[in-house]
């Protein structure tokens, strides 16, 4: 791990919507160490400026990648690199998904929009190893099918069951209308032993995993990806604070066991 | 957003009111494309999905009819005909092969003044179910319409 960014040259550019983009990313020189799902890099554009994002390929299963929306001034930077611009990368950083712990078990992968990204790498690791997990479940959400991101490769995931939802039609949508917590009901899985990952808006993380404790899914055994504001990823700066923990150290990846009490408190 | 686990049928309703309502219930299965009802017509019966997909659509004058959300395994199909006016609010179709119980309305209803204590347990489920759909349905709006302040300046 660095504290300097480390140049990487993108070598794949992969339009996933309108407002999103996917960099696969090859070291210039000096490789970092590798990721596990579920951690994230501090991702640089030079004369921008970084954001934290979350690593949505590791360099285990098929390279190291980003995907990236855009929302600001940097991550605008980012989408508009193209194949052979160099950008930074710290990292890695934070917890990952801890997949290992869900061997034999029943995997659920719960997914809101770009929030699918930081899954991919999980999803793609449980489809590996088929004999080392139950039933690999994914439910994903979005907010239109534009908005959807994997779709041709997600079709092609081996799962027992892929379900996906969307907030607002449009008039080629043939698939489900509605929050992506109705569809908990569709996939089998043992709610005592099975592991579940959320990632997505933080409203859509409360509500899937509200409904997922309440279908008796443990508390600990329900991994959600917490969004805060990381500045720095070292654990000085302090902006990623969430009450006793820093998530830039602590998380992203946390327990809901952790979570759960910290997003009920107001302006915290 | 409450639990809708709790809201299914075999969770929400005590087991002999559960057995008395599936007793007056029928198996049905309509093939994908079927309308189930049509908005502003008589509600005279309800579903629950045991099988497929339903779809709930809205009529917009002078546009396709767009749906408004999907019922799947263990959902109720249908609300209207507990309440007066007894007029379906949405229209309603088999996206897939559907399989469903089907329950007469008139006879529910007077299952429900026979006996109070089924009546009040079919309208807290289905008072139940309609809030869960109401919740539902804002945090649809928030993920719509919600702002979303960026972490990084412009």
């Amino acid at each position: 791990m660095t504290a300097v960014p480390v140049p990487h040259r993108v070598v794949g550019r992969r339009r996933e919507t309108g407002d999103t983009v996917t960099l696969r990313l090859e070291p210039v020189d000096t490789p970092l160490p590798d990721f596990v799902p579920g951690q994230f890099a501090m991702v640089h554009c030079f004369g921008r400026g970084e954001i934290p994002v979350s690593v949505s390929s590791v360099q285990a299963t098929g390279g190291l990648a980003h995907t990236v929306r855009s929302v600001g001034a940097v991550s605008d930077g980012l989408c508009a690199a193209r194949v052979g611009d160099v950008v930074g990368i710290r990292g890695p950083y934070g917890t990952s998904w801890e997949l290992e712990r869900a061997r034999g078990q029943d995997v659920l992968v719960v997914a809101g929009g770009i929030g699918l990204a930081p899954l991919r790498p999980l999803i793609l690791s449980a489809l590996a190893e088929p004999e080392a997990y139950r039933r690999v479940n994914v439910l994903i959400g979005a907010r239109t099918p534009d908005d959807l991101i994997a779709r041709m490769e997600g079709e092609s995931w081996a799962t027992a069951y892929t379900g996906v939802t969307v907030d607002l039609p449009d008039a080629g949508w043939r698939g489900d209308v509605g929050v992506v917590t109705q569809l908990l009901g569709r996939p089998h899985f043992d709610p005592d032993d099975t592991t579940a990952f959320v990632c997505g808006p933080e409203p859509m993380i409360r509500a899937t995993a509200r409904e997922l404790a309440h279908r008796g899914v443990p508390r600990d055994r329900i991994r959600v990806s917490l969004e805060r504001n990381m500045r720095c990823a070292t654990g000085h700066c302090g902006h990623c604070q969430l009450g006793p923990v820093l998530l830039c150290q602590a998380g992203a990846v946390v327990g809901w066991d952790l979570a759960e009490p910290l997003l009920s408190v107001r302006e915290l | 957003m409450p639990p809708s686990i709790a809201l299914r049928m075999n969770h929400a309703l005590p087991h002999d009111h559960r057995e008395r309502l599936l007793h007056v219930g029928r198996e049905v299965s309509f093939p994908a494309g079927t309308r189930l009802f049509e908005e502003d017509r008589h509600a005279d019966r309800f579903w629950i999905v045991r099988d497929g997909t339903a779809a709930l659509d809205m009529q917009v004058p002078g546009r396709r009819t767009p749906v408004v959300e999907t019922l799947g395994i263990g959902d109720l199909v249908g609300w209207s005909w507990l309440y007066e006016p007894y007029v379906w609010q949405l229209g309603a179709a088999a996206v897939t092969q559907l399989r469903a119980y089907e329950f007469d309305a008139v006879a529910v209803r007077l299952m429900c003044l026979d006996d109070p204590a089924f009546g009040q347990a079919v309208e807290h489920w289905v008072g139940r179910v309609l809030a869960h759909r109401l919740n539902a349905a804002r945090a649809r709006l928030v993920d719509l319409y919600g702002t979303y302040e960026t972490k990084e300046p412009r």
